[in-house]
């Protein structure tokens, strides 16, 4: 087939370095990848392109790049998948990682907070002499998260990272969920803590699905996060903003039948909290303003009862 | 300028258990890799981990029997007997260091058969074994806060009077060039399968530590057995785990037929890799192939089964050829995968070169010999990984010293690598590298004769006259993968160089090296291993006596 690739270039060693686009028209075989096709170019028209690549079978994470706005790894995605015949794709380095030199990003920040989770198992006591007693489901349960090839894909598009780089991030948070889900783990209650209350920790997801949708290993990073949180919690660690939150939820919705946003916002800053709800006040006022502020003493739903119906029968199937 | 007591070049499997072993011994250690240590080609590793373990009534002398019978009676007996005894602690480590090994249903480490064994003892992580041991190594070396040098290139080795005492190498962000000095260096570079085109092996598995090794006067040993494995797709050389045929999955024929009986009756699917690569080529030749393959047929096993323990092969199937195992058969050939040979190592690492070890693929112990069985490399990579850093601890304790510290090699390496940037514009090293690629491909592949390997030898000295005027567009410091690409060349040839030298000399067929020419093994004349030495035009060539404990060489049936 015949296709336009749209590279994003970029040359630190340029006197006022600036990214910019540059365009080549391949022809190139229609089983092949978008890696195939940056390849080409390096190796036929441009050896200046500069992009990380080695297993061309999705399993050494090296080559994941943003492809027409999404992250995606270059030899994963097939180029009749992202263009037809004589279309455009566009190639840009992942995101929320500095970039270094056309499709290169600095991988430092990512790694970083990988290593701050203790990413390794810990145990307690001396090591028996056979291997660790262990179901096959608890293991296999595991493999979500072994799937994870460390590509950056959920760290590229992820948009809390966008606006608070502090976030530890989904890939991070899937490799804490490996350890915090493995029963031959003993340190489950303190990486449950630690994650509850740093800042950054697994309370700033905000579900936006965007990690499992460019996942290319089928880890839901997310999905990981949600199970962390329950863990967390019933592991008893609920002084925090973001079991409040829940907590306030699901207690509005249950009375009310719709949420009750004031309530919610100070339930989750914490009644006692002056410094926070003190913070709110300005967005309050402004909102008042605007007139968007929910009223003070929320409305009962037409149907809350059936909502309370909802909320028993769950409850009741679950137990 | 750097210093280290141990340097290890190479953080795959078997540099990264190394580095734990080094830094357990008190040691300075630091690990240098061209690319970050996940992304090592350890990761390709798909079906498993073969042990015996004594604990469930296993016996690790059957495992070196097959494992010799399997190298085709190359392997040196003594390395195997280390490697087989030792192999069931090696698993129990790495299952305490937190692999997520398939369970049985009474908790245990649950195995699976594997090609040329009758027993069944592989362990394994679904289709990802390799992928799972990499990254848990790399938890390790976390936990245990090695000096790393990730996305570093080794361009020369350092010497002096004789002994290796470091390397000059790249530091790839910056392009700058350092002197990393050290009191021992471990080769844990991985194959040279880009010297093959299409081949199994990821795009950075480029000779570099056996070329380093060999200007340095490093013979490497029995360089001419390259497995083809019998599981590679036509397109683009990418693999399907062995671990296909290991559940039960079958190889046929146009005709439908399981033509595994013809060749190997009793072990059918399941005989060495080079019997069933053989097998599957002179189908193809004969005529019963399809578009050049076979069909790999899983669909009796049943969609549940092929996802849950073979997932990735599925991944693949779906991504590169749109298919779904559990409904259509994959076309599949033999494709360049592994390489046998390496840097001539003993069971401790050690080299010719004082002060320079090798383990994992790239070293020759010989494990393998003339052809290596499924599951052995991730055992030989942590087994023998492990090994050759306690063999360089001992080096270290009691012999070594540490040198003057001149920074002479690290200015003739940048006055090189800038004659190379200021080249005027030759041939690209990608189009000579596929040049000699497809010709290693045609005439070192399943089936050789003497004229086919005097017409590789002719490309490569083509090849290694075209190297002074290779060229780069980037004329650039900073990520310049162009003069990588110039320097990888370099090392791809050298093991092309000892590849094709060795196949001419070995006049017999042995495991993977089969000649048309000369179909039978001549035990009389080659119970040896060949060993290229670096010389002017071509290699001088050397042979040494394999090592044979206690099994004789008997005829190889399966």
């Amino acid at each position: 087939m015949n296709i336009t690739l749209r590279l994003q270039r970029f040359d630190p060693e340029t006197a006022a370095p600036v990214a910019k686009y540059q365009e080549y028209d391949i022809e190139i075989s229609d089983v092949s990848t978008v890696l195939d096709a940056i390849i080409k170019i390096h190796e036929e028209i441009d050896g200046t392109v500069a992009m990380r690549y080695s297993c061309r079978s999705s399993i050494c994470g090296s080559c994941a790049v943003k492809i027409n706005g999404s992250a995606a790894l270059g030899c994963k995605t097939r180029l009749v998948e992202v263009a037809e015949e004589g279309g455009t794709i566009t190639v840009e380095p992942v995101g929320n990682l500095p970039v270094i030199k056309d499709l290169i990003s600095d991988f430092q920040p990512f790694w970083d907070k990988i290593r701050s989770i203790s990413p390794y198992l810990k145990t307690t006591g001396p090591e028996p002499e056979n291997e660790r007693i262990a179901s096959n489901e608890s293991m296999a349960n595991l493999l979500t998260a072994v799937n994870c090839i460390m590509c950056g894909c959920c760290v590229s598009d992820c948009t809390v990272l966008e606006v608070d780089p502090s976030f530890i991030g989904p890939a991070a948070l899937a490799k804490a969920w490996r350890f915090t889900s493995d029963p031959r783990d003993s340190a489950t209650n303190d990486r449950l803590k630690y994650l509850n209350d740093i800042d950054g920790g697994m309370w700033d997801c905000t579900r936006c699905l965007k990690c499992i949708e460019v996942c290319p290993k089928q880890v839901a990073p997310m999905d990981r996060i949600m199970e962390m949180r329950e863990a967390a919690i019933e592991a008893g660690n609920t002084n925090t903003a973001g079991y409040r939150h829940t907590e306030s939820f699901y207690n509005s919705v249950k009375k009310n039948g719709r949420l009750d946003e004031t309530r919610l916002a100070i339930d989750s800053a914490g009644w006692t909290n002056i410094p926070r709800l003190l913070d709110l006040a300005p967005i309050g006022i402004a909102a008042m303003r605007k007139g968007k502020l929910p009223p003070l003493i929320p409305h009962k739903s037409e149907d809350h009862k059936k909502v309370q119906e909802l909320y028993e029968r769950v409850e009741n199937d679950t137990e | 300028m750097y210093e280290h007591d141990l340097l290890i070049i190479g953080a795959g499997l078997a540099g990264l258990r190394g580095a734990i072993e080094g830094i357990q011994e008190g040691l300075d250690v630091a690990f240098m890799t061209k690319v970050h240590p996940v992304r090592s080609h350890s990761n390709a590793a798909q079906g498993g981990i073969n042990a015996a373990l004594a604990s469930r009534g296993d016996d690790w002398e059957d495992h070196a029997l097959a494992t010799v019978k399997g190298s085709d009676y190359l392997a040196d007996q003594s390395a195997v007997e280390v490697m087989c005894r030792e192999a069931g602690d090696a698993i129990i480590e790495l299952e305490h260091m937190g692999v997520i090994f398939s369970r049985n249903e009474d908790g245990k480490l649950a195995v699976r058969r594997f090609g040329g064994q009758r027993v069944a003892r592989t362990f394994f992580v679904g289709a990802i074994t390799g992928q799972a041991l990499l990254h848990v190594m790399y938890e390790q070396i976390i936990k245990h806060e090695a000096r790393t040098y990730e996305e570093w290139f080794a361009t020369s080795l350092i010497m002096e009077d004789g002994v290796c005492r470091g390397v000059v190498a790249m530091e790839i962000k910056t392009g700058e060039l350092h002197t990393i000095r050290a009191k021992a260096v471990i080769m844990a570079s991985g194959g040279a399968g880009r010297a093959y085109q299409p081949t199994a092996q990821a795009a950075i598995c480029t000779g570099d530590g056996q070329a380093l090794a060999y200007r340095v006067g490093s013979p490497l040993m029995d360089m001419e057995m390259i497995q083809y494995h019998p599981t590679t797709l036509p397109t683009n050389g990418v693999l399907m785990s062995g671990a296909a045929r290991g559940e039960g999955g079958y190889l046929l024929n146009s005709n439908g037929d399981r033509f595994m009986e013809k060749y190997a009756p009793d072990y059918m699917e399941l005989a060495s890799r080079d019997v069933v690569s053989r097998a599957e080529q002179t189908e193809i030749n004969e005529g019963r192939g399809i578009d050049g393959c076979v069909l790999l047929d899983l669909r009796h096993l049943g969609r549940e089964f092929i996802n849950e323990r073979l997932g990735y092969l599925q991944e693949v199937a779906t991504d590169f050829m749109s298919i779904d195992l559990a409904e259509t058969p994959a076309k599949i050939r033999p494709g360049m995968h592994y390489n046998m040979g390496g840097i001539k190592a003993d069971v401790d690492g050690r080299t010719e070169i004082p002060g320079l070890f090798a383990a994992g693929e790239a070293a020759c112990v010989s494990i393998h010999g003339a052809n290596r069985l499924g599951a052995n490399s991730l055992l030989e990579a942590v087994l023998f990984g492990r090994r050759a850093a306690a063999g360089a601890v001992k080096f270290i304790k009691e012999e070594a010293e540490r040198s003057s510290g001149d920074e002479s090699e690290m200015k003739s390496e940048a006055k090189r690598l800038q004659e190379i940037l200021d080249r005027p514009a030759g041939p690209r090293a990608a189009a000579v590298r596929l040049e000699l690629a497809l010709e290693m491909d045609k005439n070192m592949a399943v089936f050789r004769d003497q004229a086919g390997m005097e017409s590789a030898a002719a490309k490569v000295a083509e090849v290694k006259k075209k190297l002074p005027s290779v060229s780069v567009d980037n004329k650039g410091r900073v990520f310049n993968i162009d003069l990588m690409s110039v320097l990888q060349l370099e090392n791809m040839v050298d093991c092309a160089e000892a590849i094709v030298a060795g196949g001419l000399a070995r006049t017999e067929s042995r495991g993977a090296h089969n000649r048309t020419d000369i179909t039978a093994r001549d035990d009389e004349n080659w119970l040896k291993h060949t060993l290229a030495y670096q010389a002017d035009d071509a290699p001088r060539m050397e042979t040494s006596p394999v090592d044979i404990t206690r099994w004789q060489p008997v005829e190889r049936v399966y």
